[in-house]
């Protein structure tokens, strides 16, 4: 009997790869998906904290867009989180999985505070922070090409390597801390030369995010016409379609992996150095907010298309800042926006393999659910 | 494809703004506010860290008091995060704005200059008094007061257990979950183990370092392991439920620290001290609606209100705990009893004369003033935090890595 139902029967669900999907039907997916994800959440919002769903979506975006300084720290984050994403892309498209952004931004902030520290006192303030911004680059480079040299010369595995470098970064900060901080044993550093300021980005108006949001802009362009436009760009597609075909038309995929894996640390060091000598000006081993390994994530939704990178930081930044504003005006733990971020991205991430696959329901012959 | 994407943005921002406006429209009788002044309090965790609950019901009682608007912000890490969070309360009207960890101090600092019509009060920070602005404030209590009658209850508790044959005077060892290596948990475990040694003469004690001030994982796992070396008794600087919650798992005995556990730890809390924040933000709000100036240094005690015992857990405690703390506390009071004694410690096998402690903070760490006056350490009278840092005999530091 059970040899019965194998042969006649077939699985309840199947699946097959769409074929053609044209992009008009697959925003509209992804907009319903976010109406959708809009209304389970007003349904939660209802049946667990018994509020007006449109008073806590309200004050979500007061939260990130209701003053211009709210609109300065939302654009501030969502630079940052953007140049991180912006950073570990090339990699990701030469199919090589650096999951290491969190390290090697940290290491361009620890690179960034050692000069602070030691040099604040002895280098004229341009040259000070020319010096930090050099330090930063090639220290995160450093730290993304150790594992892309391993992967070169004796295949290495990467997901491993890069992820396990975030961790010795970690500690390494954790050891500096030790090592500067003030007072002793006190766990932190605190602002560093603050009655100087050396080493401080130069303010634009009450600080320096517009600076921060102008410098990720430049970054951003010419990371867009570096993959699309220029040679390495095509060299980088072409080592992520088939490293056979790159070595047979010429290519020396070691080449390409070494240099595109120094691009991706150089301009993790550069956020780093953005995020200590233009925003917080001190070292912490948790600086960068896990933005890391959100970049990942904001990367890969965008599926490597820049313009969409914006859009998913955008949303990112925008839950975080709203669920902090929620907290502060209904009394509700911050994990409650949490909880609502995460039904949204859920959403966004599912919709991704309905548009990818079609799923077919047995008995239910030329139906599909999308 | 571009019409779509288009139609879907329009929609979006119409809806968007239509929520704005009903959301503005929702949140003006959130106030109950009667003086129209605003209070702003920046908080490193939430209400799930007791060290944090401590506070906002303080943010909240204080200012429900005086009918000021309380605006919390929660979650804030000690990086330029405080700073938005401060300028924040400042665009929403706040008069006055405290923050309540050590890590906050430079950037309130950051923000006590850019906004010079604002007050800025931090708890537990030690730059007030070489800063030099008119808006910036330290303030502390004498919570090492607290821990020593907490000690005093610990060591009755000690005794009780040696009475009863359960342990010998020579196991009479204490242990101690600290979050940091620096004076203000330094002073907390030294004022707590003197209490206890007030009365029980052979008590010792083992202090543990986490390197975070919330690690619930780390607070346990430190206490377990001080259980398993033998401590019969547990105590902790450090914000999670940790070390009570191993404590009550292992049937030890524990000294409380932020407010009481005793609902969750029935079997095993005794009591618990803490700073009351209260007459501190009525004291300060008060000023400000007054146009008075507030202290650069405040520094709380019994007297004032600002440092008390919960209830005792008499269940656990030692039969007339409640008598001996009165007795003490009273001492404390007028003076007769001080918790840094020199004649009942000593550092090294040595009576300590004269001590040079680093009150004014900087990169050097040293000693600057003498704070030995009459045969003891006077604590928390130069400076509002603590800065009480010396190694004393009969305690030993199982780690000081951080």
């Amino acid at each position: 009997m059970k040899e019965n139902n194998k042969i006649k029967k077939e699985p309840l669900i199947k699946l097959s790869r769409r074929a053609d999907i044209d992009r008009k039907h697959s925003w509209t997916y992804r907009a319903l998906a976010i109406v959708a994800a809009l209304i389970v959440d007003a349904i939660i919002i209802m049946a667990i904290v018994h509020m007006n769903p449109f008073d806590i979506y309200g004050t979500m975006i007061a939260g990130a867009f209701g003053t211009s300084r709210k609109v300065w720290i939302t654009l501030k984050e969502l630079s940052l989180l953007l140049l991180i994403s912006i950073a570990l892309t090339p990699a990701y498209k030469m199919k090589f999985w650096n999951l290491g952004g969190e390290g090697q931004v940290l290491m361009g902030a620890w690179a960034t505070a050692l000069c602070m520290l030691y040099l604040g006192d002895k280098l004229p303030g341009a040259l000070l922070i020319l010096v930090m911004f050099v330090a930063a680059v090639l220290v995160g480079a450093i730290w993304a090409m150790i594992p892309a040299i391993f992967k070169a010369k004796w295949g290495t595995n990467e997901t491993l390597f890069t992820l396990m470098m975030n961790y010795v970064a970690i500690q390494l900060i954790a050891y500096f801390i030790i090592k500067w901080e003030v007072p002793k044993g006190s766990g932190h550093v605190g602002i560093i030369n603050q009655s100087t300021q050396a080493g401080w980005l130069p303010y634009i108006g009450a600080n320096s995010y517009p600076l921060i949001v102008g410098l990720v802009i430049l970054v951003t362009v010419g990371m867009h016409i570096y993959l699309k436009y220029s040679k390495h760009g095509y060299e980088i597609s072409v080592v992520g379609e088939s490293q056979r075909t790159a070595t047979y038309v010429g290519i020396s995929v070691d080449r390409v992996i070494i240099r595109t894996l120094f691009l991706s640390g150089a301009i993790c060091g550069f956020a780093g150095w953005l995020m200590v000598s233009g925003s917080d000006h001190t070292i912490t081993t948790t600086i960068s907010g896990g933005m890391g390994f959100t970049g990942i994530m904001v990367s890969w939704l965008a599926q490597f298309n820049v313009i969409v990178m914006i859009l998913c930081s955008l949303l990112i930044v925008f839950m975080g800042q709203g669920a902090g504003e929620i907290a502060t005006s209904f009394g509700l733990n911050q994990a409650f926006g949490d909880i609502l971020t995460g039904i949204i991205i859920f959403f966004i991430i599912g919709v991704e393999f309905f548009i990818n696959y079609k799923v077919h329901i047995r008995k239910s012959s030329g139906k599909e659910e999308a | 494809m571009k019409k779509v994407l288009s139609l879907v943005l329009a929609l979006t921002m119409v809806f968007a703004f239509t929520l704005t406006f009903t959301g503005c429209g929702g949140s003006d009788d959130e106030g109950n506010s009667d003086s129209g002044m605003k209070a702003g309090f920046i908080c490193l965790h939430d209400e799930n860290s007791t060290y944090d609950k401590n506070f906002i019901d303080a943010a909240n009682a204080a200012c429900e008091e005086l009918g000021v608007e309380a605006i919390v912000k929660t979650n804030i890490p000690e990086g330029q995060e405080c700073y938005d969070a401060a300028a924040e309360l400042v665009d929403a009207g706040c008069g006055i704005i405290f923050a309540d960890s050590f890590g906050h101090e430079d950037y309130m600092i950051q923000a006590a200059k850019e906004f010079p019509d604002v007050q800025f009060c931090h708890s537990t920070g030690t730059k007030a008094h070489t800063e030099g602005l008119d808006n910036y404030h330290n303030a502390f209590a004498s919570i090492y007061q607290g821990r020593y009658l907490a000690g005093v209850a610990a060591g009755l508790k000690l005794n009780e257990m040696i009475d009863k044959g359960d342990i010998t005077a020579d196991q009479a060892k204490m242990g101690y979950v600290g979050a940091y290596t620096y004076a203000e948990v330094v002073s907390g475990y030294t004022s707590f183990f003197l209490g206890a040694r007030s009365v029980c003469p052979s008590a010792t004690m083992e202090v543990t370092f986490t390197g975070s001030w919330y690690d619930e994982t780390l607070e346990k796992e430190g206490a377990n392991k001080l259980i398993n070396d033998g401590c019969v008794l547990l105590s902790q600087h450090a914000d999670s439920m940790g070390a009570p919650t191993a404590c009550e798992n292992a049937g030890v005995p524990d000294v409380s620290y932020n407010g009481s556990t005793v609902e969750a730890c029935p079997e095993t809390f005794i009591v618990s001290s803490r700073i009351d924040w209260v007459p501190y933000y009525e004291y300060c709000i008060n000023a400000v609606q007054n146009g008075e100036a507030i202290d650069t240094d405040w520094t709380g005690d019994l007297e004032t209100g600002s440092v008390v015992l919960t209830d005792i857990n008499e269940n656990v405690a030692a039969e007339g705990t409640a008598d001996k703390i009165a007795e003490v506390e009273a001492g404390l009071k007028d003076g007769s009893i001080q918790v840094f004694d020199c004649s009942t410690f000593t550092v090294d096998g040595k009576a300590v004369t004269e001590y040079m402690a680093d009150v004014d903070t900087d990169p050097d760490y040293k000693g600057d003033t003498n704070v030995i006056e009459d045969g003891a350490f006077m604590e928390s009278k130069f400076r509002s935090a603590p800065y009480f840092d010396l190694q004393i005999d009969g305690i030993e530091l199982l780690d000081t890595a951080f």
